[in-house]
């Protein structure tokens, strides 16, 4: 069956399809499959802002490490956010002027840490869309638990469907997405329902190993070929092509949790500017957990010849940026793009898949 | 006992250190001699090579700093085609090491040496403020054989490249203790002379061989590639990972291809000869799991690549471009 998929997308012949994948990890793993070297040159697979990391703007690491370097005060944080950077530095490059940082695998453990060292007073730096915030709602129900008083969250969290609303609405050239697979474990397929309906646009909630990726693929684009088709038979342009793990209705533990603890409100996705009600924030009545996360806009571009913000919105590929690969490299990102290995433009530069 | 600043003051405590802990391990009548320098005998084309080791924990799960200094050191070695004979060791200790553990460090360096068929003929030790910790320098003297002629210059366009083992056992096992991620991942730190010593006893045409360590295989691959001036194909179906690694490296979104070893080597060798290398690769120690991973192309003819390229050929038929590790390798975020 799969190479019945491989050999349609290898011969596919029809009008030109753009998609874009808005979730990091299907970045990573599309350039690692190598899929785009096989497929036609008439299906075009662009990156938007999938990354957590890339999207943060300069201010909130600014911030980080403005507490970071404050008597007393450690953050916590993943591996991805030591290298973003701020205005001036990165959280990494503090370390050299005494800020304290410490890298975890999971959120949890900073409990472990919070317990052991009563005196310190520890920040996490909580990044993330729908997939990592349920993992938040766990952290923040340990801290109540726990009565621990020397643990604040400084968050940046995202929700997906305002970003692809102001995707369409500022009318990126695409024909369909492929909706990310982690996020849609806890969102659920149906997430999706008003985008596709609003915009006549596809969606195809894909797995991250390259077959799944193949079948994802092929299934878009046969949703784009049949659009009219579907459309006028009134059915949706939503499929799930992730069904081991993904379902219509998604965690609603998980959601309920998020409801619980934190509320939309406007936030600024680096390079992309202010989009309203795409951020998530602690509930007024939990800001005793909440070391100051909102209003963090500020964002400075490292380089002003910076082409990130249309890079993620899928307007040019990272090789149509001037800086990309010269001065931007991996090593000496200029934008956010090129940051984490989620990043479309290390993703490109690292497998020259563009 | 913990060790103090006046276990480098060169005194009394200084030599009750390098008598209890250090000459009894390594004991050897180079060494024995405790003399300002060591004199060794030797002639013909010698290797030499240094390394220092600060790695953190200095135990972990299937090795420590001893074992890991002198397989690094040796391999180093073997990897020109010499056979290794002396290695020379610096120790720094911060303030408050303790000696219980200093002694398994250096008994497990001595074990290593003797596994690995190397005299520790000199030494010496310092100890700086700190918290306890333990680091290693080592310098390695090796002789290489008439004949012996292998360089990361040498490769040969029609080489098939042979990797001795799994990859990423040693990055696992080291980020597992250090992210206390529970796991049954073991370092694979192990000295390689009896594979080389194989390779050459069967008389295989090696051209090129490489340890592969920090960076990991694509790393170490892109560099040859670009000193030999070539292509080289992998086939990602062919590169051996253990499931333990492989969902290990998913958990934390890291690359088997860019994590490191410390007991796994490349070969290239001219594809008529593969079979008997790898046939005596695998007989050796550490060896069994041996593979042909891809091969040498003429960058004028191979289908998508110029000189200096790594490419590897995906399961679906997709073409990735590899380069070296850029920055850390940190664990992304999800």
């Amino acid at each position: 069956m799969i190479e019945q998929y491989m050999e349609y997308l290898k011969q596919y012949d029809g009008p030109s399809i753009t998609l874009m994948e808005v979730c990091g990890s299907h970045t990573a793993a599309i350039a690692k499959s190598g899929i785009r070297s096989v497929l036609s040159p008439k299906i075009k697979l662009v990156s938007g802002p999938g990354c957590p990391v890339c999207v943060s703007p300069s201010g909130y690491v600014d911030q980080l490490i403005h507490l970071a370097l404050e008597e007393g005060v450690t953050i916590t944080t993943f591996g991805d956010l030591l290298r973003i950077p701020g205005s001036r530095m990165t959280l990494n490059e503090s370390k050299g002027l005494g800020a304290k940082v410490e890298m975890v695998y999971s959120p949890m453990d900073v409990i472990r840490l919070a317990k052991e060292n009563p005196q310190v007073r520890y920040v996490f730096g909580a990044v993330g869309f729908e997939t990592t915030i349920p993992v938040y709602t766990v952290l923040l129900d340990a801290i109540r638990e726990e009565k621990l008083t020397n643990l604040q969250l400084l968050t940046a969290l995202k929700c997906m469907p305002p970003v692809i609303d102001w995707l369409c609405e500022g009318g990126a050239k695409l024909d369909g997405f492929i909706a990310p697979g982690h996020v849609s474990v806890i969102t659920g397929s149906s997430y999706y329902i008003p985008l596709a309906q609003k915009y006549r646009i596809p969606f195809g909630i894909t797995g991250f190993n390259p077959k799944e990726l193949v079948a994802g693929i092929y299934g878009i684009v046969r949703m784009c070929e049949k659009k009219e088709e579907l459309l006028s038979a009134g059915k949706v342009l939503v499929k799930n092509f992730y069904t081991s793990v993904v379902t219509e209705q998604g965690n609603t533990r998980a959601l309920e949790k998020m409801e619980t603890y934190f509320e939309p409100g406007p936030a600024v996705w680096r390079g992309m500017g202010n989009i309203p009600g795409s951020g998530l924030y602690l509930k007024p009545e939990f800001s005793l957990y909440d070391a100051g996360s909102r209003g963090l806009d500020d964002d400075q571009k490292i380089n002003k010849a910076c082409r990130c913000d249309q890079v993620l919105m899928g307007k040019i590929a990272s090789k149509e940026c001037p800086l990309f690969g010269k001065v931007c490299t991996p090593l000496s990102p200029q934008g956010a793009c090129m940051v984490s290995s989620e990043g479309s433009c290390y993703q490109n530069y690292l497998n020259r898949d563009n | 006992m913990i060790v103090t600043m006046a276990h480098g003051s060169g005194g009394a405590a200084t030599s009750e250190l390098i008598r209890d802990i250090f000459a009894k391990a390594f004991d050897n009548d180079v060494l024995n001699e405790m003399e300002d320098s060591a004199v060794v005998e030797g002639s013909g084309r010698i290797a030499v090579t240094t390394d220092s080791f600060v790695v953190t924990p200095i135990e972990f799960p299937g090795g420590d700093i001893g074992r890991l200094c002198v397989c690094g050191t040796v391999n180093d070695l073997l990897m020109r085609g010499a056979v290794p004979k002396y290695l020379t060791c610096g120790f720094i200790l911060q303030e408050g090491a303790d000696t219980e553990v200093l002694k398994r460090i250096v008994s497990s360096m001595a074990q290593t040496a003797r596994e690995a068929g190397v005299q520790i003929v000199a030494g010496d030790t310092k100890v700086i403020e700190g918290n306890g910790g333990i680091l290693i320098n080592t310098a390695g003297v090796g002789f290489i054989p008439d004949g012996v002629e292998i360089s990361a210059k040498n490769l040969q366009v029609g080489d098939v490249l042979i990797l001795s083992g799994n990859l990423g056992d040693h990055h696992a096992a080291i980020l597992g203790s250090r992210l206390s991620i529970s796991n049954d991942i073991v370092s694979d730190n192990a000295p390689l002379t009896e594979m080389v010593a194989n390779l050459e006893k069967d008389r295989v045409d090696v051209h090129t061989m490489r340890d592969v360590t920090r960076g990991g295989l694509a790393s170490v691959l892109k560099e040859l590639a670009v000193a030999s001036g070539v292509v080289i194909t992998l086939e990602e179906e062919k590169l051996p990972v253990t499931n333990a690694v492989r969902d290990f490296c998913g958990l934390l979104g890291l690359d088997p291809l860019y994590m490191g070893n410390e007991g796994k080597m490349i070969a290239a060798v001219p594809a008529e000869e593969a079979e008997k290398a790898l046939n005596a690769i695998r007989r050796a120690a550490y060896g069994e799991h041996a593979v042909v991973i891809g091969r040498v192309e003429d960058p004028g003819q191979a289908a998508d690549g110029k000189a200096g390229d790594l490419l590897l050929k995906t399961p679906i038929g997709g073409i990735r471009a590899l380069d070296v590790l850029q920055g850390e390798g940190l664990p992304r975020i999800c």
